[in-house]
């Protein structure tokens, strides 16, 4: 158990940019639209969380700045995808490459920068509580964040009309929208509000985990978060699972080569990526004998109202 | 007969000529007309590898005040790229090119045979041209020093380093490090977590966190950037850089580190050029010629061991003594360098082994 404390620990540490990643997206999709573009969005969220901090030294305000930078930048995910009924994979990765091109040239007067940003903040109480204190309530207060935020969307998705409303338009706009509910303004909204939080996890990187802006920081986790989705079948407690177990495989293989044992690092590593596509498996495999999970029904198509 | 003896000294001149030029070093350029180029791998801000190189450009300016200002592109990517980017600096004018990332090597080659007027100088790589030369430093040696450090500081008797990638060139620093800090405490071990990356703080950071849950309280380092010496400030637990001073991300651990001073090599070049006697050598300097070197010592560290350090110094650079000079030990007890035996330069840049006394495994 000693051993297992701060492995654990650090599994939450480095899932939580991933974790806000997932619920970000969680949202988006359920409402209907895919956003491939998390990859971007957590690059801009890094960065202008990190500028804001920078600017102003509270690191509140960078997190408040990336939720509106990632939220405007899907906004124009949003009128392609919902308003014009573009293809909503070509406009995810073209946010993708924005996100990381923008990133690129803006941040290059922050490199090497350091801020103060978030620090480490023991719950009173909770973090004396053996093994689930340290584990838990012993890190800094974006980690704290996701836990309510994770509480607050099974509370919504599932037991508030509003989060009906949300799941009806992600399911079957057709009859969300014979009900009087405007699926076009639902689906901007949770885009938006999904794409904010997306860049929260890029604003944990820089602001809580690093202290610093780096080119490409985000370094694939926009993509695991995208692969996370389907592994935690749309349910954001499964996406703190999932994220946390993500995090616990790089903690661990670090740790592993720390001890000096003779596992193979990459195989390790490898590790996430077999068990996404092995979950993969089982739901192409289930989904064709007619079992959905929690996929959104109208995942990726757009709704125009006048058609039939 | 007159005719063919004309011809016949036309013909033993022309030979002359073409030999004289085939063993003659390049053309020389004056110092008002040598346009250097700078081909960077990382942004200029990196705070790290980037930016000691561009020091370096700083410093080759102002010992040659002559000397016209040069041209920098950052941020080029190891690829064709790089053939892409050294093409557009000879284009513009450039006529002494300096690149300084291992994975250009090819391509500043195939561009160097284009332009054989052109001056082409590659940082860590092998391949030479008559116009290409290398350069890099024997780092290994401060790192030994910093050992010495690590090794009289620790008080578990574990040491960490965060290492970038398995290659020859870090496998080098961590066998220096571990045999310096072996040298004053030959109870220490150090243990060794590779991040297969060279530049993610992320991960850094995790690495050092992680070393030090297993009981390393000073922690050594060759990745980029400053994130490894942040946890081990926050950690309580000493640092050692690399790469420049960065006891800014560290205020109050950071113990010494080993820094490049690549203004040695780029001032050299220049005048080499400039007197028309340059050629292309494979340059692989160390603390003699002051391509590497020691970042001022912390208050935390004793006048004793900071005399040791000097006094170790003194006998690398008068050349009585080096780092991978035997008996050298491998991780399996086994006599890699016998007793007055030297590793060649040949040896010490393929190492693909540990010493005794690095707990950790080399992934093949």
């Amino acid at each position: 158990m000693e051993i297992l404390i701060p492995i654990l620990a650090a599994a939450v540490r480095s899932g939580t940019p991933i974790l806000y990643a997932t619920l970000g997206e969680i949202i988006t999709e359920k409402s209907g639209v895919m956003n491939l573009g998390l990859e971007g969005l957590m690059l801009l969220g890094a960065l202008s969380g990190f500028a804001v901090t920078s600017a102003t030294g509270s690191p509140w305000l960078g997190v408040a700045a990336a939720f509106v930078v990632g939220a405007f930048f899907s906004l124009f995910h949003a009128i392609v995808c919902v308003s014009l009924g573009g293809n909503q994979v070509v406009s995810g990765l073209a946010l993708t490459m924005l996100g990381t091109g923008v990133t690129a040239i803006l941040g290059r007067n922050y490199v090497g920068q350091l801020i103060s940003g978030f620090s480490r903040i023991p719950v009173p109480f909770l973090s004396d509580i053996p093994v689930i204190g340290p584990i838990f309530f012993n890190h800094d207060p974006l980690v704290y964040l996701s836990y309510g935020l994770v509480l607050f969307l099974c509370w919504f998705l599932w037991r508030t009309k509003s989060g009906l409303n949300l799941r009806a338009v992600g399911d079957n706009p057709r009859a969300a929208d014979s009900l009087g509910l405007s699926v076009v303004a639902i689906r901007y909204v949770y885009t938006m509000i999904g794409g904010g939080i997306v860049a929260i996890g890029g604003a944990y990187l820089s602001v809580s985990y690093s202290h610093m802006w780096t080119e490409g920081m985000s370094a694939g986790r926009g993509w695991i978060a995208v692969a996370l989705v389907i592994f935690a079948i749309w349910n954001p407690a499964r996406a703190a699972f999932g994220s946390y177990l993500f995090g616990g495989v790089e903690a661990c293989q670090l740790r592993i080569q720390a001890a000096g044992t003779n596992i193979s690092a990459p195989i390790l590593l490898m590790l996430p990526y077999i068990l996404t596509i092995t979950v993969l498996l089982v739901i192409s495999i289930r989904k064709g004998k007619g079992i959905l999970f929690g996929a959104p029904a109208s995942l990726g198509t757009p709704f125009y109202r006048e058609e039939r | 007969m007159k005719r063919h003896k004309v011809a016949a000294a036309l013909a033993l001149s022309l030979a002359v000529l073409v030999a004289g030029s085939a063993i003659a070093a390049m053309k020389m350029i004056p110092m008002q007309d040598i346009k250097t180029g700078f081909i960077y791998i990382g942004p200029v801000g990196d705070g790290g590898y980037t930016y000691m190189h561009d020091q370096g450009r700083t410093y080759m300016h102002e010992q040659n005040p002559d000397l016209p200002k040069s041209v920098i592109v950052e941020n080029v990517p190891e690829g064709p790229d790089a053939a892409r980017v050294t093409e557009t600096l000879v284009r513009r004018g450039a006529n002494v090119i300096f690149g300084n990332s291992f994975g250009y090597m090819d391509f500043m080659l195939d561009v160097a045979k284009r332009y054989p007027d052109v001056y082409f100088m590659h940082c860590s790589g092998y391949k030479t041209a008559p116009n290409m030369g290398t350069y890099f430093g024997r780092m290994y040696q401060p790192r030994y020093l910093s050992g010495i450090v690590a090794g009289a500081m620790t008080k578990s008797n574990i040491l960490g380093y965060v290492a970038a990638q398995p290659i020859p060139e870090v496998i080098r620093g961590i066998n220096a490090f571990t045999l310096g800090a072996r040298s004053v405490n030959p109870n220490v071990t150090v243990k060794v977590i590779w991040l297969f990356s060279w530049f993610d703080p992320g991960k850094e950071k995790e690495a050092a966190k992680a070393l030090i849950d297993a009981g390393a309280d000073v922690i050594g380092m060759h990745a980029d950037s400053g994130a490894a010496p942040q946890a081990c400030e926050e950690a309580g637990v000493y640092v050692i850089g690399y790469n420049n001073d960065m006891s800014q991300f560290a205020p109050t651990k950071h113990l010494t580190a080993p820094i490049w001073n690549w203004g040695a090599v780029y001032d050299y070049t220049v005048k080499q050029v400039s007197q028309g006697v340059w050629q292309p050598d494979q340059i692989w300097w160390g603390l003699k010629e002051n391509m590497v070197g020691l970042a001022p010592f912390s208050e935390a560290v004793p006048k004793s061991l900071v005399e040791t350090v000097e006094s170790r110094k003194k006998a690398i650079v008068s050349g009585e003594w080096d780092v991978f000079w035997g008996p050298i030990w491998d991780q399996n007890g086994e006599l890699k360098v016998k007793d007055n035996e030297k590793m060649s330069d040949g040896e010490m840049l393929g190492m693909d082994w540990f010493v005794q006394g690095v707990e950790a495994s080399i992934p093949k």
